[in-house]
């Protein structure tokens, strides 16, 4: 396991948060594109999820590329696994594999 | 500076020999791009592989000089 700090408080974050969406800026401000579309997707889907703001925190956003082995911000984890960025989220929503992923491990919000 | 179509398009070509790539320029600013890149070796991967590849094939570029990149990938539709 890794020592490094970062890592571990990614892995603890992930670890508790059953939906968690790294991003630039916040849900109400995302500051980027990418980040926007991905709030944008778990809104629709009625998804409970917490977000980090990789902007506030250097260590994350570094971090979190070597936690994933991705290259990019957004990503999305649920239940502590990787499922992607902006362009595979936007691909899962399409095909509904996303809302049926939520739905299965019960992450949407109750109407 | 930013990255050209046709350099973004070569390096996944490099790294992906039987891909195809569509670029598409989103903002038309030469910054902004899309890419659809279609692989029969894509075949049987999933979706996050299959990024993963196309990722391996931009390098440190990804999220570094070329920091808005849309990406689809597709296996080739059977004739």
């Amino acid at each position: 396991m890794s020592t490094d700090p970062d890592q571990t408080r990614i892995a603890d974050l992930v670890g508790k948060n059953d939906v968690l969406l790294f991003m630039k800026g916040s849900p109400l401000f995302p500051q980027c594109g990418f980040s926007s579309r991905a709030v944008a997707i778990l809104n629709h889907l009625g998804a409970e999820f917490d977000s980090v703001d990789v902007l506030q925190d250097q260590g994350i956003r570094q971090g979190i590329k070597q936690f994933s082995d991705w290259p990019t911000i957004p990503q999305l984890y649920v239940k502590g696994e990787f499922i992607g960025g902006s362009d595979i989220m936007m691909e899962m929503y399409e095909s509904g594999e996303l809302a049926t992923l939520l739905e299965e491990q019960g992450l949407v919000k109750a109407d | 500076m930013p990255m050209a179509a046709d350099e973004i398009e070569a390096l996944i070509v490099a790294g992906i020999p039987d891909a195809r790539v569509e670029m598409t320029d989103l903002a038309g600013d030469g910054d902004h791009w899309a890419a659809r890149v279609t692989a029969e070796s894509f075949r049987g991967l999933p979706r996050l592989k299959q990024q993963r590849a196309v990722y391996a094939a931009l390098g440190d570029r990804m999220g570094g000089v070329l920091h808005a990149l849309q990406l689809t990938t597709a296996v080739p539709v059977q004739e």
